[in-house]
């Protein structure tokens, strides 16, 4: 049996409240708050994070032999953005890594695909969603990522939930568009789209229900995904399945972050589906999607950690979040300009770079970071050997907070970092409140896009502080 | 195989500087021929009997061109040397090595930057192509290196953040006010301690004013051997030690550096007291010029050089011990903070307040008392906490003393 063995969903920490919007451009108040990916996030870089939560406790045979990563805003063009990923987690070269880049029904090709694969495959679904400033899009746009993952299931990693059928409508038609390079969509007069999708949906769903042999009765979780709000909410209210076997879409705490919402709420129906329970993916995104899937007697066996685990943290001021969407320029610090990565040093510190590996002197035990020929404690040369880091977790043993430096939020935190069973490392400390830091404080590693120079992304790891379910430090 | 050191084996016979500033009218190559003709001048020489040239610079110029060009020095070796912070203090090790080596009989040592053309806050770092991790310094500015100094030393020693405010703020106080009755300084004006105290923060604790000029400048000595000297002047400075030592970088790797101290600076200054003979620093040496980037460093400088008690330097700050008129006075010429730093001048900019003031030669407003004590330190530090270049010299106007 090919199934899902594991899945997790990665929520940004930062918090736009939808109030603070209406506050600086006027307009009626709208309630709740949506998720926003920091400064130095992307749909890379949280497609990692996600991906990163549901490999922690899989072992080597269950990793990924595939990787689908699906997103609205491919940090790259021309080159692949999958690999990144493929190279932060530290997968065999022999695994393949591609992108599904463009709409939203992009997640479910590569849900899809994983599901199909012939081994073990993970879907990444990553989004970063925002429209013009007072727009619908920004107001109920979030920032998520969602990573799924596939595999035959053994005794470790067992089957929580299988595919028992798919189903798919395609139809061309303007519902939504934006050219490449522009900041936010076009959209037309969401009526249109009700008028389209709303037929397309019920008819897929209906065709996914006929392949497993199953009524709209059957259906125990509910879960309808995509951006046209109107339609999802229609079709969400017409299936004929009791309202509270719909998984609530958790627009008012993070919005709806587009390709990762599918993955996003499966995440959540997964949390709550008991044994034999049967749930319906339905996704509104040109044309529609259905997939209908059955929990097995597993599914206790890992649960989703609840998405909101350490989030809903600092609520931000709606300039910095327009100037971290690019959508307003701030007068840069009188500083040189930061320097892209250079491609042959990159390559060759990839292992470091993007998985966060150490060496460990094999003479003295020595953690050394970056990596090192000569052991920087018994001088010992060429006596190391890998040492993975990426999850390691430390404490401070000193921090500052410096204003001068280069950042696109100053100020930067920097902090060094003494890791629980050995290992020290200097670098910046991302999702914190610069007021706050204190030596002693723990924190863990997170996978960063530190900035773009020369279009040139630079993936590298920040500290984070360890928080606690409900985003207490 | 040993450090034998070359104490009173080559003297210093003639110095310039050059006011440091924002010297918006002057190149580099202006700031280098005053310097050189103003050592010359100095040592009642000429061009024409240097024999070698060690030309220091962090980010002025490449090559030893940057030095003969605008001279026009013809068919003479000029080194152009770097070590970060350390660049001036680099060029005269190796203008007093090629003496004592007997290669030369007189050799300069220049250092000139120009730091104000760039048009930026601060330092910057030579571009060298890189993986973008920042290696193990990261991408934190010089004053949040540096600043790391002090939540590390407050925790260590039990000193209240407020307290250890006060000692910044004190030193500041102190290198303003000295750099006042300074001409050749870059900030002429006493600033009032609570101006310091209140001034915006750049990183962690340390305010602007916490902070070393950023400034043009050039500097030069005249290096010949110790038997010559009288030949140039009646009051030589006899070199007692060179001692430079480049950090092995462990700081920011290694769990077991605190960040409250510089070990390289240690070791550098106890191979300089070794070479010198001297047992008790800061009974012995009448003057210390040292590398005051920003206040903090000058804070632990003062017990890595042995000048005070492992966690005690903060409270002897506060008792004026270090003031102008204290028992050993620091960076009485005002330091890089209120004298500029202008990087490949610097080490020598400090050598030249040693010239100055062991031989008599300051105004009485500014004079430190000597206490019949004869030698002089300068210590540079290039880098930062956990991993830097350290250079310490100590010099003096009574040969085999």
């Amino acid at each position: 049996m090919h199934g899902i063995v594991a899945c997790e969903a990665y929520i940004p920490y930062h918090r736009l409240e939808r109030a603070a919007i209406s506050t600086s451009l006027g307009g009626g108040v709208v309630s709740g708050a949506r998720s926003v990916a920091s400064y130095d996030e992307d749909a890379t870089s949280m497609a990692v994070e996600a991906a990163r939560s549901v490999l922690r406790t899989v072992p080597t045979a269950a990793r990924p032999r595939r990787l689908y990563l699906a997103t609205t805003v491919p940090p790259y063009l021309d080159k692949t953005n999958a690999t990144v990923a493929h190279s932060a987690l530290a997968l065999d070269s022999g695994a393949l890594a591609v992108d599904m880049c463009g709409g939203v029904r992009s997640g479910a090709g590569a849900f899809l695909a994983a599901a199909e694969a012939s081994e073990p495959a993970m879907a990444l679904l990553s989004d970063i969603r925002t429209g013009l400033p007072g727009s619908a899009d920004e107001r109920e746009g979030g920032d998520a990522a969602a990573a799924v993952l596939f595999g035959p299931g053994d005794s470790d990693t067992p089957v929580l939930a299988e595919v028992v059928s798919a189903a798919a409508e395609t139809e061309e038609f303007l519902d939504r568009w934006r050219a490449p390079g522009d900041l936010a969509s076009r959209v037309w007069e969401d009526r249109f789209a009700e008028h389209v999708y709303v037929p397309l949906a019920m008819d897929t769903l209906s065709a996914a229900l006929k392949k497993a042999d199953l009524t709209p009765g059957g259906v125990d979780h509910l879960v309808v995904c995509g951006l046209p709000r109107r339609s999802v909410r229609r079709v969400a209210a017409g299936t004929g399945i009791p309202a509270d076997r719909v998984v609530p879409d958790l627009a008012e705490v993070i919005g709806n972050p587009g390709t990762a919402q599918l993955g996003v709420l499966l995440a959540a129906a997964l949390r709550r589906a008991g044994p034999g329970d049967t749930i319906a993916l339905l996704l509104l995104a040109d044309g529609a999607t259905a997939f209908i899937l059955r929990t097995t007697a597993q599914i206790g066996r890992r649960r989703p950690a609840a998405p909101l685990a350490g989030g809903g943290g600092a609520a931000l001021r709606y300039p910095t979040f327009l100037n971290w969407r690019g959508m307003l320029a701030r007068e840069p610090p009188r500083r040189p300009d930061p320097e892209p990565p250079a491609a042959p040093p990159a390559y060759r510190s990839r292992a470091y770079k993007h998985a966060f590996t150490a060496t460990r002197c094999t003479r003295c035990g020595r953690v050394s970071l970056p990596p090192a020929q000569v052991c920087f404690h018994c001088g010992a040369i060429d006596t190391m050997v890998s040492h993975p880091m990426a999850r390691a977790h430390g404490t401070v043993a000193t921090f500052t907070v410096d204003r001068l430096a280069f950042t696109p939020h100053p100020p930067m935190i920097a902090v060094v970092v003494d890791f629980d069973g050995g290992g020290r490392f200097r670098c910046e400390l991302t999702d914190a409140d610069a007021s706050q830091v204190a030596i002693g404080d723990p924190v863990e590693m997170t996978f960063r896009r530190l900035l773009t120079a020369d279009g040139v992304h630079n993936y590298f790891w920040k500290a984070r502080p360890v928080r606690r379910a409900g985003g207490e430090t | 195989m040993a450090s034998n050191g070359i104490r009173d084996r080559v003297a210093i016979v003639g110095m310039s500087c050059t006011a440091f500033g924002e010297r918006w009218d002057r190149s580099a190559d202006d700031l280098l021929v005053e310097a050189v003709h103003g050592a010359t001048e100095s040592a009642s020489t000429n061009l024409d009997d240097i024999d070698a040239f060690w030309l220091g610079t962090y980010l002025s110029g490449v090559s030893g061109m940057t030095l003969s060009r605008p001279l026009r020095i013809r068919d003479k070796p000029v080194t152009r040397v770097e070590n970060m912070c350390v660049t001036g203090s680099e060029s005269l090790r190796g203008a007093c090595y090629a003496v004592a080596s007997g290669a030369y009989d007189v050799a300069m040592a220049v250092g000139v930057e120009k730091l104000k053309d760039s048009g930026y806050s601060g330092l910057t770092r030579a571009s060298i192509p890189g993986d973008g991790t920042g290696g193990t310094l990261g991408t934190t500015t010089a004053p949040a290196n540096f600043s790391l100094l002090g939540p590390a030393y407050a925790a260590k020693y039990g000193v209240h953040p407020r307290e250890l405010k006060e000692v910044f703020t004190r030193i500041a106080w102190k290198n303003h006010a000295n750099g006042a009755r300074n001409p050749r300084a870059q900030f002429r004006t006493p600033v009032a301690a609570s101006t310091i105290a209140r001034s915006p923060l750049v990183a962690g604790q340390l305010g602007v004013f916490d902070c070393s000029g950023v400034s043009d400048g050039a500097a030069a000595a005249i290096v010949v051997r110790a038997e010559d000297a009288h030949r140039y002047t009646d009051r030589p400075l006899y070199v007692k030690a060179l001692s430079c030592v480049s950090g092995d970088a462990t700081g920011n790797v290694d769990p077991s550096y605190d960040f409250t101290t510089f070990p390289e600076v240690e070791a550098s200054a106890r191979e300089a007291y070794r070479q010198a003979g001297v047992h008790d620093p800061r009974a012995e040496i009448a003057m210390a010029e040292v590398h005051d980037c920003f206040t903090v460093t000058e804070l632990v400088l003062m017990e890595d050089l042995g000048f005070a008690e492992r966690g005690t330097a903060w409270k002897q700050v506060l008792a004026g011990t270090f003031d102008l008129t204290g028992e050993l006075p620091v960076n009485p010429d005002g330091g890089l903070k209120a004298f500029g730093h202008p990087v490949g001048a610097s080490g020598l900019r400090m050598l030249f307040e040693c010239w100055l003031q062991l031989r008599d030669d300051v105004p009485a407003d500014r004079r430190i008392a000597q206490h019949g004590r004869t030698l002089g330190l300068t210590h540079n530090l290039g880098g930062g906490p956990g991993e830097c270049v350290s250079f310490v010299s100590l010099v003096g106007t009574e040969p085999n003393d």
